[in-house]
């Protein structure tokens, strides 16, 4: 393992080092989640027009990211799964969020129009747990009057590679049904006990697409962008919501952020009459004392312009900025437990 | 010449000879270091894994990353089923399209076939993988499959292997994938070792009255043959550790079905999907463990066909 490490951190530093050479010397890097890969290059695409600072960002994944910020190979880890508090102490390191996504079912059924088809979440979590295997299956067409369901078997699409976007799915599944609860539990990959796998939200968007009577689950951006047929989910409040920017803001308003529990928090099943149920923050790891201080200073500004300055990019890219008061929370984050050797706050 | 200079010319040759002998050796030999580098890491990396399962990891069909249970069962039967599939058509048609190109096609038509056919062994295999899920899957799913569950998903012993829902992934789409990736390596290496068997064997034995079936499998076969199984093992080589291609069409799913027709996982397309995002410690070497599998099971092949080719060369001579 430790030969693996010093392998990986030799591979990532001559790759930062070439890049590096190339430009300004308070170029920052950072690494990790796929799902925010647009918008963080977007950010940077414009932050280097204004203010002539490069910001490099490699999608290679969140657990990458992660092990890449406690390596500290790079000047930020982005994971699409929060870490818990103890793990954020135990690295030294410090998260907060920075832009919300939606996961969305998405069906491939013949005759149903786009956004009407219903489920309860125990419902979809009978689906994926296989105790629901035909599509016209009374718990089913209990939600769904008026609507034609085949009489054909169910095809579940899942992610095949480990992902922020089934740790928010999973999560959800786990807090609505007792059984996948005890049974499956919730992780960025969990032991699936049907259907079949696509890599990245593209393999489960092509999966629905290609296979008849299938359903799966996308970030809300890749249903949007290939015009899948999403489904209405009933909320903790018992009212069926489509997801769209109004419900994801209405499920981030009322989440409780903690910026002394590294902000860790799950936007799903929050309450609510218009909450999408199935909502999750993206999240950057800084190290909470880091030797290159002005490179962390650049992430922080970074960051800080982006929130000023880069809500409507994200709307464009179908991503929900994170509410005002939050921003607020999050730069008082900095200012407390970001900090140089000598114990003096980075961030003013 | 005086005496002296011509000596003083054959030392300096001699030190370049030397040089040049040491150079190649530290070439080869940097191969061997290689080699046994990348076993190290992979036994290193693999170490916790092997601790924490046993020999039990290659029996297990467990992989449940929520509770750290890992098993290669499923990869390591998904691996072999596929390259299986692969091989079975491949051979056949690859000999075919080597029997043409060199015995009965016409001589302006060798060139520009045989050029396509090696076209085809330099496409990526991600384009053979999209090409897999968008243009074939579908098809198979409309139009093959449904014939399938019909025709012979209702046989005694063949039925439950090629029945199922029709979803166009699966197993059998894997396999008929990387017939078609592995057909051009098998088929040009094939047409090449035809090409040399010596014009005159081959008159004679139609001198003698043979038809050109009876030269392929009497005089041609016979032979080529140790490049034959060569040709062979490479392509199985390819579909062993062929990645992408496999990943978007297998299903990616850890289960064990009978049929060919349900998704299914192999070890290369495991270790693709989920080392990116492969946090702790036993997950990981959980992974790099399947690398090595997959490592040993290509190395086991290849020996076995090296075996294979040794005894029929010594039974040949015995015969002799």
């Amino acid at each position: 393992m430790k030969k693996m490490n010093s392998f990986l951190r030799i591979a990532t530093l001559s790759a930062s080092l070439a890049l590096s050479s190339a430009a300004a010397a308070t170029d920052i890097t950072g690494a990790g989640a796929t799902f925010p890969y647009p918008i963080y290059a977007k950010w940077a695409e414009v932050y280097k027009v204004k203010t002539g600072a490069g910001m490099n960002y490699q999608s290679i994944g969140s657990g990458g990211g992660i092990k890449q910020i406690q390596a500290k190979t790079v000047d930020f880890g982005a994971s699409d799964a929060p870490l818990h508090p103890e793990e954020l102490v135990k690295s030294g390191l410090m998260q907060f969020p920075t832009v919300i996504g939606g996961v969305v079912p998405v069906v491939n059924l013949e005759g149903v129009v786009a956004g009407s088809m219903k489920l309860s979440s125990q419902t979809l979590a009978d689906i994926y747990q296989g105790k629901i295997t035909k599509w016209n299956d009374a718990r089913i067409l209990a939600d769904n009057a008026g609507i034609a369901l085949p009489d054909k078997a169910i095809t579940v699409v899942h992610r095949a590679d480990g992902s922020g976007t089934t740790f928010i799915f999973t999560t959800y599944l786990a807090q609505v049904s007792t059984s996948w609860k005890t049974d499956i539990g919730s992780d960025k990959a969990v032991k699936w006990p049907v259907g079949t796998g696509g890599k990245g939200n593209e393999g489960v968007a092509s999966f629905v697409q290609t296979i008849k009577n299938s359903i799966g689950y996308v970030e809300y951006a890749y249903a949007l962008q290939n015009k899948m047929n999403f489904v209405q989910l009933k909320n903790r409040d018992g009212q069926f919501v489509s997801p769209n920017d109004d419900s994801f803001k209405a499920a981030a308003a009322n989440a409780k952020w903690d910026k002394n529990n590294g902000f860790y928090e799950i936007l799903t099943n929050e309450p609510g009459k218009t909450s999408w149920p199935i909502t999750g923050a993206t999240f950057v790891l800084i190290p909470k004392s880091p030797e290159k201080i002005e490179n962390a200073q650049e992430v922080l500004k970074f960051f800080d312009w982006a929130y000023n300055n880069g809500d409507k990019m994200a709307s464009d890219l179908d991503y929900v900025p994170l509410p005002a008061k939050l921003k607020v929370t999050i730069r008082d984050a900095w200012k407390e437990q970001v900090k140089d050797g000598s114990g003096k706050a980075l961030w003013k | 010449m005086p005496n002296f200079l011509r000596e003083s010319l054959h030392k300096r040759q001699t030190v370049l000879d030397s040089l040049f002998r040491t150079l190649t050796r530290i070439a080869a030999f940097s191969v061997l270091g290689l080699l046994a580098a990348i076993i190290a890491s992979l036994v290193v990396g693999s170490m916790p894994a092997i601790h924490a399962f046993g020999f039990g990891f290659i029996t297990s069909s467990e992989w449940d990353p929520v509770n750290d249970q890992y098993g290669a069962l499923i990869p390591i039967v998904g691996t072999l089923i596929t390259s299986g599939i692969a091989l079975l058509i491949a051979i056949p048609v690859s000999f075919g399209i080597a029997v043409f190109l060199t015995q009965l096609a016409p001589q302006w038509m060798r060139r520009p076939l045989g050029i396509a056919v090696e076209l085809l062994a330099g496409i990526p295999s991600i384009i053979y993988g999209m090409w897999g899920l968008f243009v074939f899957a579908p098809l198979f799913a409309d139009n093959i499959e449904p014939w399938l569950n019909d025709h012979i998903g209702t046989w005694p012993i063949l039925g439950p292997f090629l029945s199922g829902p029709p979803m166009g992934i699966g197993m059998l789409t894997a396999g008929l994938i990387l017939a078609i990736m592995v057909i051009p390596f098998i088929a040009s290496v094939m047409r090449d070792v035809f090409d040399v068997v010596p014009a005159m064997l081959k008159e004679s034995a139609y001198g003698l009255g043979a038809t050109t079936w009876e030269v392929m499998l009497k005089v041609v076969l016979p032979y080529t043959k140790i490049g034959v199984v060569g040709g062979i093992m490479l392509g199985l080589g390819r579909a062993l550790g062929e990645t992408m291609a496999v990943t978007f069409v297998i299903g990616n799913a850890h289960e064990l079905n009978k049929s060919l027709l349900m998704p299914g996982n192999s070890i290369s397309s495991a270790l693709a999907n989920e080392f990116a995002e492969a946090v702790g410690e036993l997950y990981t070497s959980a992974l790099i463990e399947l690398g090595l599998i997959l490592f040993f099971i290509t190395f086991v092949v290849l020996s076995l066909a090296r075996l294979m080719l040794h005894k029929l060369q010594q039974r040949e001579e015995h015969g002799a």
